[in-house]
């Protein structure tokens, strides 16, 4: 009977989840890493999986990773897992990126401009090239040159246009914005709730999605208006206080897209803005969500929604790595219920199939 | 029984087990229809029964006594990690017992026994909308469900027999609820169907990924769609169960070697165990 | 002062629900509330626990019970107020309003029908009302003291709306029954 109703579930899952501990820890010889190590050495990761963790805490975020093995993913999933056990006080006052304390901008629109372009801490321009030093436990780096004079706040690029009347403005509300982890998605989805779910997102699949509009899926003409990486205040008004108060400044990372717009009956030919903006210093993923934000407003402006990254049930619905990790993975489960359904199915549509293709050749034989 | 307490009761905090409360009673109200809820992520992923577990952690209750099956069964790997979650967060009773249990949540199956009006049989499910294999846009299917325009359903049907000469789906079937609500009746087995209609207990449904939830009210007409020159007909594997020679239960096959060896067993655990027992206790009455 | 609000806050919302899914499951069948609740005037026990189970700052409430059964509710419930046409639940302690006023839904969104909860004098089972529909295996007998004359049929001519409709709670004291959407009442 060793084949059937296997016992003993429990044990298994125990032993299994041990075996699993043993492989994160791996080899006990070597020291543990620790969670600031990571905070502070893996500082993308932490910044990937807060983001799509839709939780700004690096000390969490790196103990996830740590848990996780650096699974990225799953590391997210356990941060969303405990963001959805706090209790959710309100909704911060919007950001102001104007008044950023910059460390990174760049713009590809122009050569200069107020505030000028500052490099930051940035990939470009390193040659990639393994840095074989980088083996070996060495000195730290020597601290990098500081400009003697703090950077200034900069105006956007995006407003430089505006005024101009280049630039579509986004109309402000003081409305109540919606809460994707409250209420769930309904289409047509306002942009404040398509933003939300694309800041959560998976940074792989709005990378290939804004990828796609760049090759003719989705015409989009886009330039970076500028880049923004740096530090902005987050207040909150608790209710009971009436007034506002300051929780403190995090990292973010802004990138506005501009794109030519044809015009429309309504509105004359002017720049369009895709927006982007993610928790840390995820680049990357700030550019793909504004080229996807973009891509997305087809509708409203008019243009034809052609293209995977202009379909709004199409993206919302397949941005979020947590589900979608779920339902991908759920295929593991036992299914063997639905499967002996399908094999009986089968095996009777053969039946049928094999006596109707044999029954003509028997009546010929017969003739 | 006294739950982790780490954790509120039930592991949801009460504002969220009202709002799923209230998204309930709309559904009960409604058979059939799928009402939108603000899912929220659980500890565990999307796909392995978040919805099913968001549903009864918003019913449970100190006296109440949980069973919970995968595929039929009570010690699927699934099943038992879902009933632990619920023994440290709830600190209900559990049981394996189908007539002992007051909430059967379950997966791909409907238990054998005949369910009374004491119970609430909770169903996990992967994609509530029964047309999503036709029309995956959400907004359509909206719509369709708004008009009752299940046309697309009976033309997919229609072409199945046409080209197959019957409906080629087994499981997934799907079903009318009292005659204005095309449903999901999450995967189980096509053969599970006739169970669903005028069930003396309560039904739920819940989909946490997708965030909706539905129900049948007890005693509720639910109609596996047919046509009146091909209806409806559940089907199970001919054979007995090789354990408790059951001629009326759906099977599992199971492959025994190489060679083409297959033995046929109950997929209800406990239908198939109790059935075993009793037969023991009779032979040994005998003897 | 205010008057305290559940003794168990989490069991009894629990406990509360349970009777109210079960009375919506199986309309007529009158549930008994058990818990100690000591709310106040008009309110009875029923209606009281119900509110706490079911509202909260995302279910605006309309009630017609005075200032003190107000404050109440809204420092415990944290509900926003709303008028009789935009509440997702209404309590009556007296005169109902009148149902074709009240939020129905729409075909695509039947659920924001609302939910009214009726405070009566008493609820039998036995005799009075025939109901059918989903819930009831064959017919549910209910008598409702308590509630104006005409009552059921202004309810049955909403039936031609269905899905769209509004969901009701009869509350006696200590006891409640539901009559969901799909119920037909026959005066017996």
């Amino acid at each position: 009977m060793a084949y059937v109703a296997v016992k003993g579930g429990e044990k298994a899952i125990s032993h299994a989840h041990d075996w699993l501990a043993e492989t994160r820890r791996g080899n006990p010889a070597l020291p543990e890493l620790e969670v600031d190590q990571i905070e502070q050495q893996l500082g993308l990761a932490v910044d990937r999986v807060m983001a799509e963790g839709a939780c700004h805490d690096r000390g969490l975020a790196a103990l996830a990773i740590k848990q996780a093995q650096g699974d990225l993913i799953e590391a997210a999933f356990l941060l969303r897992a405990y963001r959805t056990t706090l209790p959710r006080f309100g909704h911060a006052a919007p950001l102001d990126t104007a008044t950023m304390r910059i460390r990174r901008r760049v713009s590809a629109t122009y050569k200069d401009l107020p505030g000028g372009q500052v490099l930051g801490p940035t990939y470009d321009y390193t040659h990639r090239l393994l840095d074989f030093s980088l083996a070996a436990a060495g000195e730290a780096p020597p601290p990098a040159p500081q400009a003697a004079v703090a950077q200034p706040e900069a105006l956007r690029v995006t407003e430089l246009l505006a005024r101009e009347g280049l630039m579509a403005r986004d109309s402000e509300s003081d409305a109540e914005p919606p809460d994707l982890t409250r209420q769930p998605l309904d289409f047509p989805a306002s942009r404040a709730a398509r933003l939300q779910n694309l800041a959560r997102g998976d940074e792989g699949f709005l990378l290939g999605l804004g990828y796609s509009t760049q090759r003719g899926y989705g015409g989009n003409h886009p330039f970076v208006g500028e880049i923004r990486q740096g530090h902005v205040t987050v207040a909150f008004t608790p209710p009971e206080l009436g007034f506002e108060i300051e929780l403190g400044d995090i990292l973010v990372t802004e990138c506005q897209m501009v794109n030519q717009f044809h015009g429309s009956k309504a509105e004359p030919p002017q720049f369009t803005r895709g927006y982007g903006l993610v928790l840390g210093a995820g680049e990357r993923k700030a550019m793909a969500m504004s080229l996807v934000d973009r891509a997305l407003m087809a509708g409203e402006l008019g243009e034809d929604r052609v293209a995977p990254a202009q379909d709004e049930e199409f993206v919302l619905l397949h941005s979020d790595n947590v589900e979608a990790t779920g339902f991908v993975e759920h295929l593991k489960l036992p299914h063997y219920v639905d499967f002996q359904s399908e094999l009986e199915v089968v095996r009777r549509m053969r039946a049928t199939a094999i006596a109707e293709a044999s029954s003509p050749a028997e009546k010929e034989l017969a003739e | 029984m006294s739950h982790d307490p780490g954790y509120n009761f039930a592991y949801l905090d009460e504002n969220t087990k009202r709002m799923i409360r209230r998204t309930l009673l709309k559904a009960v109200a409604i058979p059939g229809h799928q009402v939108p809820f603000g899912a929220r992520e659980m500890p565990l992923p999307y796909g392995w029964g978040t919805g099913g577990i968001q549903v009864t952690a918003a019913i449970l209750g100190p006296r109440d006594v949980l069973k919970v099956i995968d595929q039929g069964a009570d010690d699927t790997t699934n099943a038992v990690s879902i009933r632990r979650f619920f023994n440290r967060v709830a600190g209900v009773a559990t049981t394996t017992r189908t007539p002992e249990a007051t909430v059967i949540q379950t997966r791909h199956r409907i238990p054998e026994a005949t369910l009374t009006e004491q119970q609430i049989l909770v169903y996990q499910v992967p994609m509530p909308e029964p047309l999503f294999r036709l029309e995956p846009r959400l907004t359509e299917t909206r719509r369709m469900h708004a008009l009752a325009d299940y046309g697309l359903m009976h033309v997919k049907l229609y072409e199945d027999i046409a080209r197959h000469g019957h409906v080629a789906s087994a499981y997934n079937y799907p079903v009318m609820v009292q005659e204005r609500y095309l449903m999901s009746p999450s995967p189980i087995p096509a053969f599970d169907n006739p169970k669903m209609h005028r069930m003396p207990a309560l039904q739920l449904f819940g989909a946490g990924r997708e965030k909706k939830i539905y129900a049948v009210p007890p005693y509720t007409a639910v109609r596996s769609l047919d046509f009146e020159d091909h209806p409806f007909r559940p089907h199970r594997a001919d054979a007995p169960c090789t354990l408790c020679g059951s001629r009326t239960s759906y099977l599992d096959e199971v492959v025994t070697d190489d060679r083409g060896g297959r033995m046929f067993v109950c997929s209800d655990t406990d239908y198939c165990e109790d059935r075993q027992s009793t037969q023991a206790a009779r032979g040994e009455q005998a003897a | 002062m205010i008057r305290p609000a559940f003794v168990e806050p989490v069991l009894d919302a629990q406990d509360c629900f349970r009777a109210v899914l079960e009375a919506m499951s199986r309309p007529g069948r009158v549930q008994r509330l058990t818990m100690a609740l000591d709310a106040p005037a008009p309110l009875a026990p029923a209606s009281a626990a119900v509110l706490l189970t079911l509202v909260d700052a995302e279910a605006p409430l309309w009630l017609d019970a005075g200032e003190e059964a107000e404050g109440w509710i809204r420092f415990h419930a944290g509900c926003p107020l709303a008028v009789q046409a935009e509440a997702s639940f209404l309590l009556a302690t007296g005169t109902p309003p009148a149902l074709a006023d009240l939020r129905q839904g729409s075909d695509e969104t039947p659920q924001d029908g609302a939910t009214l909860i009726i405070q009566v004098e008493s609820l039998e089972e036995g005799a009075g009302w025939h109901l059918t529909g989903p819930g009831i295996e064959k017919e549910h007998r209910l008598n409702v003291t308590g509630l104006p004359p005409g009552f059921a049929s202004e309810r049955s001519r909403l039936a031609k709306n269905y899905p769209r409709g509004v969901d009701i709670i009869l509350c006696a004291g200590d006891r409640l029954a539901a009559l969901p959407r799909t119920t037909r009442i026959e005066e017996g």
